[in-house]
């Protein structure tokens, strides 16, 4: 499970709706729990740095991943996944995202159908490099 | 030493260690030193033959080392590397346009329909075999629904008595090939999908080449022969076949040779009739009826198995069996399973190539081995020329009443117990609306008292009116 709060998610649609119609990509940080409960606490907005087409592609800068592991390390944080987002297209992640998924991230797809229409799904690889759904949260109830 | 910075998804191969320290030399030595230490690691970082994957960066300091000398990049005492993940993706299929966003708008606010549902539709590829009475439905609602593409399979043109059920055409359709009416049709009620058309007889030599480009098959044909046909194809291709078939009035529903989500196969139409019924038992529609309603509740049925095979919403028909008696108003529905002595998919498949439908189901080699035919031309010959020959009816009354030709009234269920009143001597020539019952009671009457003077009015009287006397009332 992965908590989404509502301050997080708002950054979040803040980023998908400023790049509409191309893709918006970043990281997430924060916390992870010993049952492997996943708890975001702040998020980094990266470049898309696909040359071309950005309305169906991401991509995002080496220097930005080695700032973003840095920026987790400076913080304390984990870094736990990333986030792209999916233009009039479901959060059913693709093949492309699949092929180039790492293991561990939480792969969060927002999908923007309309300013009004969004929707969130968090994926992760298994063992056989196939996506699982993630379950997003709202809160965390201790 | 030098550090090597161990990105988050691969330090659970590294005993959670984000940096490690290493010694100078150069890349190359510093990935085997990682390697032999982590050996998990090894298949994350290098190929099968034993080169750094396309998808893993290493950096010193800020550069790349596809900048510097690659794997021979040297490395310091002081240096820091990193290894960067490449993080890409994207969205695959193009998205749907503001317009079909509207016009499928009541099917993506469906929960747990939506838009994943949708799509999956857009991308679907179903074949449409008949478009006739069930068709007609079948059609209408797929393309509306929005299947992306449709193929639609008929050798047929449209004839006035079908306009009773076949609602996909109209009076200006008639003597136009059905395929051809139904893409104007369909072209006309959903701009945004593709449409294939195949003028043509479904035979064993163009079945599978038809089937095989498309994900479902919904097979709405009227005789034997083509069922079997259609099953077999579907079976040997992988494909589900979602099934309906009408009758007077009742209609029955399946879906066969599905794969559910657990990845088990359900059972086919050989499953539950390994061979067909005597040839003539079981009349078409032509000769039968149909209330012209039906193939409307059922090939609307057969529409909503094809939209829930495609997108996975809900439990498909797959593993049971519906009938639907209008009469009665009264739904049944059945298990089935697989058999093991299935002869296309059992234990032991006797066969693993389509075969001669035509003979299978009796229909041809009966026409071919015992019916002598006459032709309405022959026949209006011999009444010009007054030949002596005797003309029996096998219809019903209340279709003789409609138009006759001045036959003998015998009905198909009365001949046997008539035989004497059919002549040994001269020929007798021996009609029903289109064939099918004549040459049922031919066959019983030379089965059973030993005839040999029948002739078969080939086409029926829809034949003699069509080409003898046109004046007369068709029905």
């Amino acid at each position: 499970m992965i908590i989404l709060e509502p301050r997080i998610r708002q950054l979040l649609i803040d980023d998908a709706l400023n790049t509409f119609p191309d893709e918006c990509c970043g990281f997430l940080f924060g916390r992870e729990e010993r049952d492997g409960t996943r708890l975001v606490i702040d998020i980094l907005v990266v470049d898309n740095s696909k040359q071309g087409d950005k309305t169906r592609r991401f991509e995002i800068s080496p220097l930005d991943y080695m700032t973003a592991e840095q920026h987790a390390l400076d913080h304390d944080w984990s870094l736990l996944g990333i986030y792209h987002s999916h233009p009039k297209h479901p959060a059913i992640p693709s093949e492309h995202d699949r092929i180039a998924a790492q293991p561990y991230f939480s792969y969060v797809i927002i999908s923007v159908m309309d300013p009004n229409t969004i929707h969130f799904r968090s994926w992760l690889l298994n063992e056989e490099q196939q996506f699982e759904e993630e379950k997003i949260a709202d809160y965390q109830f201790t | 030493m030098a550090t090597v910075i161990i990105p988050t998804p691969l330090r659970k191969f590294t005993n959670n260690t984000a940096r490690l320290q290493v010694g100078p030399g150069t890349i190359h030595s510093t990935v085997q030193e990682l390697t032999q230490n982590f050996p998990d690691l090894k298949k994350h970082l290098l190929d099968e033959g034993g080169n750094i994957r396309s998808y893993v960066n290493i950096f010193i300091g800020n550069d790349d080392i596809r900048d510097l000398q690659q794997a021979d990049t040297a490395v310091k005492e002081d240096a820091v590397i990193s290894i960067v993940p490449a993080i890409a993706g994207g969205s695959d299929s193009p998205p749907f346009t503001k317009e079909e966003l509207a016009r499928y708008n009541r099917h993506i606010i469906i929960p747990g329909f939506g838009m994943e549902a949708q799509l999956k539709l857009k991308a679907a590829k179903v074949l449409v075999i008949g478009s006739g009475g069930l068709g007609s439905p079948v059609l209408l609602y797929l393309a509306a629904a929005g299947v992306g593409t449709i193929g639609i399979v008929d050798f047929d043109v449209v004839d006035d008595s079908n306009l009773q059920r076949q609602v996909l055409f109209g009076v200006d359709e008639i003597g136009k090939p059905k395929v051809e009416a139904a893409r104007r049709r369909l072209e006309a009620l959903n701009p945004y999908i593709n449409l294939h058309i195949y003028n043509t007889h479904l035979n064993s030599q163009n079945a599978l080449e038809i089937l095989k480009d498309y994900d479902v098959i919904a097979d709405g044909t009227d005789n034997f022969p083509t069922r079997y046909l259609v099953n077999d194809a579907s079976v040997l291709l992988g494909k589900p076949n979602v099934y309906a078939s009408i009758f007077q009035f009742e209609g029955q529903a399946s879906v066969f040779n599905y794969r559910n989500a657990q990845g088990e196969l359900g059972p086919n139409y050989r499953d539950l009739y390994p061979t067909p019924p005597p040839p003539g038992l079981v009349p078409s529609c032509a000769e039968g009826g149909v209330l012209g309603v039906l193939p409307g509740i059922i090939g609307s049925l057969q529409a909503l198995e094809v939209i829930k095979v495609i997108t996975g919403v809900g439990e498909t028909l797959a593993g049971r069996f519906y009938i639907f008696d209008a009469l009665n108003f009264e739904s049944r529905t059945f298990t089935i399973r697989r058999r093991k002595d299935n002869p296309i998919n059992g234990d032991n498949p006797t066969i693993t190539a389509l075969i001669d439908y035509e003979a299978f189901c009796g229909t041809r080699a009966v026409e071919e081995r015992h019916l002598k035919e006459i032709t309405a031309k022959e026949l209006y010959d011999w009444q010009v020329r007054g030949e002596k020959f005797q003309l029996i009816d096998v219809r019903e009354p209340h279709e003789y009443d409609i138009v006759n030709i001045g036959a003998e009234l015998i009905p198909l269920g009365s001949v046997a117990a008539n035989s004497g009143k059919i002549d040994r001597d001269t020929p007798v020539v021996i009609h029903c609306k289109v064939g099918g019952r004549s040459a049922k009671a031919i066959r019983e009457l030379e089965e059973k008292f030993g005839f040999t003077n029948l002739y078969n009015l080939k086409g029926g009287i829809l034949a003699y009116i069509d080409e003898v006397q046109p004046e007369l009332t068709k029905y």
